[in-house]
């Protein structure tokens, strides 16, 4: 740290081009890496036979903000975007108890088998969703719940990466805590929710937004498990409105929009979060 | 953290009949809160496996496919994965993968490395570069639908660009990786940025003071010290173009001539007609999984008794 300005004073003109330099560097990049989230607002904002007959230009054809509206009326967003909040909040509060629940058994519980039941609880992470699926659409529709939320949400209500994750931080507990809850005459459902769970905020927060952003951006499951329109998610509504009818995928690229600005919205207030969900298994978790 | 206290037992001696009712309590609790976790698992993940092999076991194709079944063994198993709609889907699924791990791979750590200083507006860069974390499959490949499509994408009117597009058999799968490779950026990024600060300045001072270059620094300090979350990342990134389907589904459906059609994308599309081959894909693909996914608990397993 104090070497910092020293260093710099030394050699302020060679540090000054590199810094020039590396400013172009950077926003080239930053121009790339925005250039497609810009050409979708350019095509939410053109009608697309203007726009197509102007060309493709990068820049809106007589812009109007319309697309966002209608999208939300004419393209049914608004509905689809209800059902996907829904789902969302139904996957992800489900799959917090569960793994709360699960994880304080493993942590702390003793009973016999614990370490087989864990063992499978692990292998669940080798069959991802894609594996299962032929089975499970079959099961979804035997029980006829093709196209409700029981049935978008059914297979993702446990995860073994919530179970895995809250275990490791429920194990770093300190003792002390669970002396001192037991001398109080603590029961295990009330230990659980008063200390054990918001002692490890940092990491429950973690793995629900991990677990929300998931489970908002899915889309081979409810293809899978919706056959009428009524019952499309956002994800798969937008990607219908905007790749199926030419003259009307403006409001499809209006609703890439609307379903990201929020989430972008969010990530960058729960940052920190975010951040510890996703290195939760590069760093040690 | 605090392992001072020793793990006497302050209990007091209790009488045994409480002792034994209290252990069957716990393991009662135990397995209580194991259940909803396990209802899940069971429906959606046991059976389904079982299931699976069952279906690859037997012929249940035919008009009545309900009722005939007709018991074929091992032989359908060896009739899918060595015939050729299998290992036609397997290539293209790797082709997959070589196009976008290693791109993905790269692309994190230069943009991390390109990040990793303090000076003024780089908070609004690493936004920028950790930005495509928002966006979802459908979200990336309706984007990209606007740049690759062959019609109504841009990158038609660009001349060294328009050979990109999801028409030519030769550049289809490519183009699809393009949209995944953007998408993933800001999980990469974030990945490595994050083991990138968690390196100690000292070490980086120690360098510079031994007269490393910056170059040299980088490929003899960064990188090695970068290596398990290397590792991690790539893993994440295989499983990741393994299960690609939303993007094949958006942008090609397949197409053009089959050229996109991977695994998961071919047993979504022969489900309904041949529940039997799906079957026998899905074992495959399973396997796949499998082997990367052991590979990366092998790592994290290392990681662990690393840090401690």
């Amino acid at each position: 740290m104090p070497s910092e300005p020293l260093r710099r004073s030394g050699r302020a003109p060679r540090i000054r081009a590199a810094n020039v330099a590396w400013y172009l560097v950077m926003t080239l990049l930053s121009v790339v890496v925005l250039f497609p989230v810009w050409m979708t607002l350019v095509r939410a904002l053109s009608l697309p036979i203007p726009y197509l007959a102007e060309g493709l230009p990068p820049y809106p054809v007589d812009p109007q903000w319309g697309a966002f509206w209608e999208a939300w009326v004419e393209g049914s967003l608004g509905r689809s975007f209800a059902l996907s909040i829904a789902i969302t909040l139904v996957i992800t509060a489900a799959q917090l108890v569960t793994s709360v629940l699960a994880a304080y058994s493993f942590a702390f519980l003793r009973y016999p088998g614990k370490s087989v039941l864990f063992a499978l609880t692990v292998a669940t992470l080798l069959l991802p969703i894609e594996v299962t699926l032929v089975v499970n659409a079959r099961t979804i529709r035997s029980w006829d719940w093709l196209n409700s939320i029981q049935g978008l949400t059914a297979p993702f209500l446990a995860t073994a990466f919530g179970i895995f994750l809250l275990r490791q931080a429920f194990l770093g507990l300190p003792k002390d805590l669970r002396d001192a809850a037991e001398l109080e005459g603590y029961s295990n459902w009330r230990f659980m929710w008063r200390v054990v769970v918001p002692v490890n905020r940092p990491a429950v927060a973690s793995f629900a937004l991990v677990a929300l952003l998931t489970a908002w951006g899915q889309y081979t499951w409810p293809r899978l498990a919706v056959t009428e329109s009524d019952w499309e998610p956002l994800q798969i509504r937008l990607a219908s409105l905007a790749v199926q009818n030419i003259d009307r995928s403006n409001i499809g690229f209006a609703g890439a929009l609307i379903a990201s600005v929020p989430i972008f919205v969010l990530l960058l207030i729960f940052q920190r979060q975010l951040i510890r969900g996703l290195t939760a298994g590069a760093v040690k978790g | 953290m605090t392992a001072g206290t020793p793990n006497t037992e302050t209990k007091p001696v209790e009488a045994a009949p409480r002792r034994i009712r209290g252990r069957t309590r716990e393991a009662l609790i135990g397995y209580l809160y194991l259940l909803p976790a396990f209802v899940v698992f069971g429906i959606f993940f046991f059976y389904p496996l079982g299931r699976l092999i069952q279906l690859s076991l037997f012929d249940t194709r035919g008009v009545f496919a309900n009722q005939r079944q007709e018991y074929v063994g091992f032989s359908q198993w060896a009739e899918v994965l060595g015939g050729e709609e299998f290992l036609d889907s397997l290539w293209i699924t790797v082709q997959y993968v070589l196009y976008t791990v290693p791109a993905g791979v790269i692309l994190g750590v230069l943009l991390a490395q390109l990040a990793n200083r303090k000076l003024r507006g780089i908070a609004f860069f690493r936004t920028v570069f950790s930005s495509t974390v928002a966006t979802s499959v459908a979200v990336a490949s309706v984007i990209f639908f606007a740049l690759v499509n062959p019609e109504v994408g841009y990158f038609r009117n660009v001349s060294w660009l328009s050979w990109l597009n999801t028409q030519n058999p030769d550049t289809a799968l490519l183009s699809v990786a393009v949209s995944s490779i953007w998408q993933n950026l800001g999980l990469t990024f974030i990945i490595v940025m994050a083991a990138m600060q968690a390196i100690p300045e000292d070490l980086m001072e120690a360098a510079t003071l031994d007269g490393y270059s910056p170059t040299r620094r980088f490929f003899k300090v960064t990188l090695p010290l970068l290596g398990p979350t290397l590792l991690f990342l790539v893993v994440v990134l295989v499983i990741f173009a393994f299960q690609a389907f939303g993007q094949i589904d958006i942008l090609t459906q397949g197409g053009p001539q089959g050229r996109t059609e991977t695994l998961v994308y071919r047993i979504f599309r022969i489900q309904f007609d041949d529940v039997n081959t799906a079957a026998v894909m899905s074992i495959g693909l399973f396997a796949l999984t499998f082997v990367v996914t052991l590979l990366q608990f092998g790592m994290l397993e290392r990681r662990v008794t690393y840090a401690e």
